[in-house]
């Protein structure tokens, strides 16, 4: 059905090898415009024309919508040696024209599709994992060489800076840690009952949850908030500070930023791990002690005396070690990809990503290590 | 401004700079003296920040020297760099106050760094770094609290902080308005004509570079290297390079101008 105002071209051919193209109603985004396409085949159809003239009396509104279009007819005249009058163009629509062809498509502006070949992304993969391997080693060896200084009081940073990063990373931690630490003693008191009752033996429900959340699972699962919640803010606000040119205006001063901003993050980080995993695993056993006194019939007294004899002080002592370790893997991963981000908004964004993903993987690679070792050393 | 005899302070030679082996600029010599308003200027993306960059030791060169007083800045080992660093004054384009502290803390902390001044000093001298920008009584406001042009000055007084010999400032009229660009250039001849200071300016604005500048280098893109050098009113009158009158004069008398590039 034909609406009002409808976009349309037609065709005319005169006697002297000329086209006059007539655009005739409302060209506007959003309305069906006729495609380059159709007329470039209807021209081409025609024989002999050197000139393509328009007349636009019928066009009553246009956007960019026909200077595409025109755009388009003009470029096909140009590949086809046909010569291309505009006289018959309002004078708005010759003017946007003729700025879009002031300056020519620069010579290799445009981006060029590259897909290297199968080995040659497999070299690319290997020879970048080798760089940010040295990289990391690097960031490891400047910290420690910190940490060394700030041993032999030539290290410099401010106390209010701990004393903030101290406070994120423990305190505002808190309520967090509580929710997900009762949701795991809970679960791992059910999963234990399920098993358990078939033995007639739910009283050792405790002993699960005791010694899982004392020994690793507290550790893990505050590992894991840790990085997602301390460790992507760490690489989120010295990436800021990257893209911001602090970083720069820090070393100009000859101020070190691993002193001054990595060494407080670690340190408060590892200070405050030990303190939330013993905090996590206290209210890890209370949610085990909730489903075993509320469903399991458990008296509390049962349940604390069976707690108190299964979880031995060696299990607390690995679990605090585990979540230490954490907290500088943790800590570690946030500073590196805060201080390696680049200079965009963006990359603030992956370097947050990639502090989880490293901080993660690090802490599962490091709890397969100390599990081995302590099987090992039969600890 | 100048003294009757020209002291080189700093000396750039026969640089060249460029990202992963690839050189976008070469044969960058110029010297700057002592108690000059340096101009390095250039079209968008010429190169004129990291020229700058490479002149305060951020960022290494891919060949060349730069000297500071006859040492090279490059060659000196990490403390003696660390020392010639101390020396220099540096505004970022973005200010880059450092968003966690206040401007009070931002000036203090180079001085509780480096000078043994007892708190009380210390808190006199920030006040009068903040007075010098018109910043009197700012002290206790965060970065975000204030425009961009009163985090600029901000960061011209942590700039100052521990009264460098020479200033760098980088497109300090970017993103400002034109009466706050215009009394920002007039600080800047202010410090440079009280202080003795150096200043050297990256920017492509022309007002400043003729309000200010008393000396300049220009960087072309095309060309891969600098192309002019000197007083950029002399410049305008007497260069014979079509490019660098057309930058002088927005592209009004040399030919092509206007056109996007």
């Amino acid at each position: 059905m034909k609406t009002e105002n409808q976009p349309e071209t037609h065709i005319t051919q005169l006697p002297d090898a000329a086209v006059v193209v007539y655009i005739s109603g409302d060209w506007k985004l959003g309305r069906q415009v006729p495609q380059a396409t159709d007329t470039e085949n209807r021209l081409s159809a025609l024989k002999e024309i050197r000139r393509i003239s328009f007349e636009a009396a019928g066009l009553s509104g246009w956007d960019s919508s026909l200077l595409t279009f025109l755009t388009r007819i003009i470029a096909y005249s140009g590949r086809t040696g046909i010569t291309t009058t505009l006289e018959g163009l309002p004078e708005g629509v010759r003017r946007m024209l003729e700025l879009a062809a002031a300056v020519p498509e620069k010579k290799g502006g445009q981006k060029e599709e590259k897909r290297p070949s199968f080995l040659a992304r497999v070299g690319e993969s290997a020879v970048g994992f080798k760089r940010s391997t040295g990289e990391m080693l690097a960031f490891i060896g400047d910290a420690v060489v910190a940490l060394w200084g700030l041993l032999t009081g030539r290290a410099k940073f401010r106390l209010h800076d701990l004393f903030l990063a101290i406070q994120e990373s423990g305190a505002q931690a808190l309520p967090i840690v509580s929710l997900i630490s009762l949701l795991v003693g809970i679960i791992l008191a059910f999963i234990g009952a399920i098993q358990l009752r078939m033995f007639g033996a739910q009283l050792y429900v405790a002993d699960i949850v005791g010694i899982s959340m004392v020994r690793v699972m507290g550790a893990i699962m505050t590992g894991i908030i840790m990085a997602g919640r301390t460790g992507a803010a760490f690489a989120a606000q010295l990436g800021t500070m990257q893209t911001n040119e602090e970083i720069d205006a820090l070393r100009t001063f000859g101020i070190s930023p691993m002193e001054f901003l990595v060494l407080p993050r670690m340190i408060a980080l590892t200070l405050m791990m030990p303190l939330l995993c013993a905090y996590a695993d206290l209210v890890g056993i209370m949610g085990g002690f909730i489903v075993g006194t509320g469903m399991l019939d458990i008296t509390p007294s049962q349940y604390y005396s069976r707690t108190v004899a299964a979880v031995s002080l060696t299990n607390v002592w690995v679990g605090l070690f585990h979540s230490a370790v954490f907290g500088v893997l943790v800590a570690l991963s946030g500073c590196l990809r805060g201080m390696q981000c680049g200079r965009s908004a963006s990359a603030v964004g992956e370097a947050a990503t990639s502090a989880v993903v490293t901080s993660i993987v690090c802490i599962v690679v490091a709890t397969a290590i100390i599990t081995f070792s302590c099987e090992m050393l039969g600890i | 401004m100048n003294s009757a005899k020209p002291e080189p302070v700093i000396e750039v030679q026969d640089l060249a700079m460029g990202y992963g082996g690839a050189i976008l600029m070469q044969d960058i010599t110029f010297t700057v003296n002592r108690g000059d308003i340096f101009i390095i200027m250039g079209g968008s993306g010429c190169g004129k920040s990291t020229l700058m960059k490479i002149m305060i030791g951020l960022k290494e060169p891919a060949k060349g020297k730069v000297l500071y007083d006859g040492v090279s800045l490059w060659d000196s080992d990490a403390e003696k760099k660390a020392l010639m660093m101390r020396r220099l004054g540096i505004l970022y384009q973005s200010g880059a106050i450092w968003s966690s502290m206040t401007l009070g803390e931002n000036v203090a902390l180079p001085l509780e760094q480096y000078t043994d001044l007892s708190p009380a000093r210390i808190r006199e001298t920030v006040a009068l770094k903040l007075a010098l920008v018109g910043l009197a009584g700012f002290e206790e406001y965060y970065p975000s609290e204030l425009s961009g042009g009163m985090r600029k000055r901000a960061g011209i007084a942590r700039a100052m902080a521990l009264d460098p010999d020479i200033l760098f400032f980088d497109e300090p009229s970017a993103g400002l308005d034109p009466v706050s660009a215009r009394l920002l250039d007039d600080l800047i001849v202010q410090l440079s004509a009280s202080l003795g200071a150096t200043v050297v300016v990256v920017t492509h604005e022309l007002a400043s570079i003729f309000t200010i500048g008393n000396n300049s280098v220009y960087l072309d893109a095309g060309a891969k290297t600098m192309t002019a050098g000197g007083d950029p009113k002399r410049l305008l009158e007497e260069s014979k390079d079509p490019k660098v009158i057309n930058f002088l004069t927005r592209g009004e008398a040399g030919s092509g101008g206007g056109k996007l590039k």
